[in-house]
């Protein structure tokens, strides 16, 4: 249990890390959206709209590393299984 | 005085009274591109959003620039940030209480310093700002753009002229008792606004 509670956090961890740096690595705070331009060509006017996207931010790294923390953090809570515990004499 | 030399007279009046009409320009944009830009400093990320729900009426006269009033309305509704969070705290009760104070306006009453070249007018323009629900004369500069039978060209169904109008400009939030002497380390107490808005006016 306290091993896999381990791979457990290093895991959440990397997956955290990996989707903030795939998703540009973005150091602001989190966005599930993001303004996109448009040029109003007879008046000049940048109209914004907003498009759905998932941008994580560094609370989403945050977490990911809070979480990771608590599975670890978890583990110690287990004894490690001893792998040579002595046999009780028999009558 | 002779009928045939009154004539021509009361038609030059006429012709002059009909142009010196300022023309009422409607700011409801139907393409939704009319939009005011806000942002304020923070320490890891600055606030930057927009708002598009812009309404109002501005009576601009060609010949006379300097005379242009008008009221132009921001729903505060319209106001969107990127972060979910920031957009709930943005709309919430501690900070704008967009369902106690739904509108943001400005209504210009009197411009200064009005220079005009050919068809862009800048000007300082003071009017009453109202956020919050408390409302500040403020005086700001705007540049006022002319756009002469130009409304086809935006929306082929329609004849008319175009109005756009760009202002920036920036405004404490502790005026407008924002979250007033709160939160200064985290969240600026300057906001920077910047309308781009263009008005029609349908002949």
């Amino acid at each position: 249990m306290k091993r896999i509670l381990r791979i457990l956090a290093l895991l959440v961890w990397l997956a955290g890390a990996t989707i903030w740096v795939a998703t540009g690595a973005n150091c602001g705070w989190t966005k599930t959206s993001v303004p996109v331009k448009t040029l109003d060509t007879v008046t000049g006017i940048e109209g914004i709209t907003y498009q759905d996207k998932f941008l994580p931010g560094v609370d989403f790294l945050g977490a990911a590393l809070a979480g990771a923390g608590l599975l670890a953090g978890a583990s110690f809570f287990f004894r490690k299984a001893k792998a040579n515990q002595p046999q009780q004499n028999q009558p | 005085m002779k009928l045939t030399h009154i004539l021509p007279l009361l038609t030059l009046a006429t012709a002059t009274a009909v142009s010196a009409a300022p023309e009422s320009f409607d700011f409801k944009d139907p393409k939704g591109v009319n939009n005011a830009v806000f942002s304020l400093d923070a320490p890891l990320e600055s606030v930057n959003g927009s708002a598009s729900g812009i309404s109002g009426t501005v009576l601009f006269d060609p010949e006379n620039p300097g005379a242009t009033t008008g009221k132009i309305v921001v729903a505060a509704e319209s106001m969107t940030v990127p972060n979910p969070m920031q957009k709930e705290h943005l709309h919430g009760a501690n900070w704008l209480d967009v369902a106690k104070y739904p509108e943001i306006s400005f209504e210009a009453k009197s411009l200064a310093n009005v220079k005009t070249e050919a068809d862009v007018t800048s000007a300082e323009v003071t009017g009453t700002f109202t956020l919050h629900g408390v409302a500040k004369d403020i005086t700001v500069p705007v540049k006022l753009t002319y756009m002469k039978d130009k409304l086809s060209a935006r929306v082929p169904s329609l004849k008319g002229d175009l109005l756009v109008l760009r202002a920036s400009f920036s405004i404490n939030r502790e005026d407008f008792n924002i979250q007033k002497g709160q939160y200064e380390d985290k969240v600026s107490p300057t906001i920077n606004l910047t309308l781009s808005i263009a008005g029609a006016a349908v002949k």
